[in-house]
């Protein structure tokens, strides 16, 4: 009677989280892989690539010297004393992403990518770009291998993100603005995508968060699990023990998935994603699909997304580029179906008081996106006793966006 | 067996080869819609492909996305494409098949979105974004009614693969010429004519040809190879020619192409 009990238990115990994806791509019902047939045979072969050199110590141990000579990391985790007493209950400590080589999460997964590209002898990179991080760490990783590459981006995100426009340029990247649809970040998806329906056979397509089909959400997240291993272990040289809250914020939610999967099975920290609250609640005026949308198809997998009732997608808003998108990466409809997470919005007006705040109270600009989490956890820490610790993901820093938040207040640049 | 299996049995028993021409439904009108498909019906269309314009469609080349812009633009609903197809599809010799991304046929609902278009007046869908192995559920509900699910394979696609994806193909299999997007193309790969016979050798599911395909020079090279050929971005480029002010004459110029195309074919 026991063994069978025994038994049944494994066979009905759902797999520990940290196990996910399947075979299948999926992560529950989420995930999984709706791209045209003519990408599958590069997408089998991606994963097998993938599988390999995780299992090869040698691709790990390049990865990890790029990322200490290179990317300069690990990075730290800085206590922000004088938000913490603005705020005025629980610590709040940030895990400094903005001070990687090239100013941003990104980078971890272009140079993991990037080194795939090299192993599987592909000799063109293309990718997408919203707020034209992505961008930069992909026209880094590139010229840093001596490989060409070509980054799509929204003509409207063109405009609002000129500086990382030509520090892409720089660095010998061609940058191609797209001008059909809302002209942001789906739109420089979709034509990334169809640029690697033609040339599938001789280029890797760097996607810049965990979205995607299968394998990219599962491989994009773990090249960012750096942000949440380093994390985790810093938090006890730091204090002595885990946080008690963990902060980031969502748009495909790449720099999210990176902070919270090594989180993801220490029951006693609560995870939260920040989304883009944009100008209200209504429909357009946000770029929240977990707080408002609901599950189907975009780009590649199935998940949570900003949808009309025909299955067109329906325009987002958010005053952060790198959030400005209607779908958001599979694993996190997972976590937040299954309950581990919480996501919550931010809105356009309260990320830009929070950017002015961080920059005047702590002598940091955070990116527009990141500014969304600060906010969050703002709120989060001033409800909770002072010997509680609130540790946010500050993805990345925010030169970029002092032009554009100059051109909202009216003033010169 | 759908209307679209019946049609192939009757080719095939008259030794004749189909031409399936591809319009986006409500470029730039459902009016505009209903007049190409007569037109297309009255020169000798074997079935024809309508597709359903959706916002991020990242199969389709220029020609084809921005035609799916114009018509959501002009604010085209899937009920009002059913509606229009439900008042045309009697009045055409030939069936029809839409061409609708999952993302549209999974918020409708599978069985719902079957039962809509089959009531409207459609023998099948060609679903661009839904792989063999993701399509199960789909193929059900399909099969238990008569309906047409047509998978593409492409130059990539294994042998093997081929002969799945063929498997769980009724209708016909849309063989993709290319390694690319759908669009108007010169040249179009030389082996292309040896992977598509070996395939029809290994399967009883008629074999069409698609992607890049557009001039009779094309269509003389590949339909003895083929069971037919499916010509897309020339005819939507016809119907959108801006050039031409007038409709009717949009309109016999397609007629003009159709007739050029099934020429070459036989």
């Amino acid at each position: 009677m026991n063994v069978l009990q025994g038994k049944n238990s494994v066979e009905s115990a759902s797999p520990a989280m940290q196990q996910l994806p399947d075979g299948r791509g999926r992560f529950g019902d989420f995930g999984g892989r709706f791209v045209p047939e003519t990408l599958t045979r590069a997408l089998d072969e991606l994963v097998a690539e993938y599988e390999s050199a995780k299992k090869d110590p040698s691709f790990q141990a390049e990865l990890d010297e790029l990322l200490r000579s290179f990317v300069g990391r690990a990075s730290p985790l800085y206590y922000a004393k004088r938000l913490t007493e603005a705020a005025g209950g629980a610590q709040i400590w940030f895990k400094r992403e903005d001070l990687n080589h090239t100013g941003a999460h990104k980078i971890n997964n272009t140079l993991g990518q990037g080194l795939l590209t090299l192993r599987m002898g592909k000799t063109r990179v293309i990718a997408e770009t919203g707020a034209g991080q992505h961008g930069v760490a992909s026209a880094t990783a590139c010229a840093h291998f001596g490989l060409p590459c070509v980054v799509y981006m929204g003509a409207e995100d063109v405009r609002r993100q000129k500086p990382n426009v030509f520090s892409m340029k720089l660095m010998g990247a061609e940058v191609r603005p797209v001008e059909s649809g809302s002209r942001t970040l789906r739109d420089a998806v979709n034509e990334a995508m169809r640029d690697w329906m033609a040339s599938v056979e001789t280029t890797h397509y760097i996607i810049g968060s965990v979205i995607g089909p299968h394998p990219f959400p599962m491989m994009v997240r773990d090249f960012q699990s750096v942000i949440g291993r380093e994390a985790r272990e810093q938090s006890y040289h730091a204090f002595g023990r885990l946080p008690d809250k963990v902060v980031a914020c969502v748009g495909g939610g790449s720099n999210a998935a990176g902070m919270f999967y090594p989180f993801v099975e220490d029951d006693g920290v609560e995870l939260i994603g920040v989304e883009a609250g944009g100008l209200s609640a209504d429909p357009g005026q946000h770029a929240s699909p977990l707080s408002h949308g609901q599950p189907g198809v975009l780009h590649g997998s199935f998940s949570y997304v900003m949808q009309d009732g025909d299955g067109q997608t329906s325009p987002v808003h958010s005053v952060s580029a790198g959030l400005d998108y209607p779908g958001v990466g599979p694993e996190h409809s997972f976590w937040k179906d299954a309950g581990r997470v919480q996501y919550t919005e931010c809105r356009d007006g309260a990320a830009l008081e929070t950017f002015d705040k961080v920059a005047k109270c702590e002598g940091i600009l955070p990116a527009l996106e990141s500014s969304h989490a600060v906010a969050a956890a703002l709120e989060i820490a001033a409800e909770m006793p002072k010997d509680k610790i609130v540790l946010v993901c500050l993805s990345g820093r925010g030169d970029k966006d002092a032009a554009e938040i100059a051109r909202l207040r009216g003033e010169d640049y | 067996m759908s209307a679209i299996d019946q049609r192939f049995q009757e080719l095939k028993a008259d030794h004749r080869k189909a031409f399936i021409p591809f319009v986006t439904a409500g470029d730039p009108s459902l009016d505009a819609t209903a007049a190409a498909l007569q037109t297309l019906s009255d020169a000798g269309a074997a079935v024809i492909e309508v597709g359903i314009p959706y916002s991020d469609p990242i199969a389709d080349g220029p020609v084809i996305q921005a035609s799916y812009t114009r018509a959501l633009d002009s604010g085209t609903s899937l009920q009002a494409i059913f509606e229009a197809i439900a008042q045309i599809a009697p009045k055409l010799d030939c069936p029809l098949a839409c061409m609708v991304s999952y993302s549209i046929i999974l918020r409708i609902g599978l069985e719902k979105f079957v039962q809509s278009a089959r009531a409207a007046g459609f023998a099948g869908a060609i679903v661009p974004d839904l792989l063999v192995e993701e399509a199960g559920k789909l193929r059900e509900i399909c099969q238990d009614q008569d309906f047409s699910l047509i998978h593409l394979v492409t130059p990539t696609t294994p042998p093997e693969r081929m002969l799945e994806i063929a498997k769980g193909s009724s209708g016909f299999v849309y063989f993709v010429s290319v390694t690319g997007i759908t669009g108007e193309r010169n040249q179009l790969p030389p082996d292309l004519a040896d992977k598509v016979s070996w395939l029809r050798d290994q399967t009883d599911v008629p074999v069409c040809i698609g992607f890049g395909i557009s001039t009779p020079e094309h269509a003389r090279h590949l339909a003895p190879v083929a069971d037919g050929l499916i010509v897309g971005s020339a005819i939507v480029r016809r119907l959108a020619d801006g050039e031409i002010q007038d409709s009717d004459a949009r309109l016999e110029e397609v007629a003009h192409l159709a007739t050029e195309i099934i020429a070459a074919m036989h």
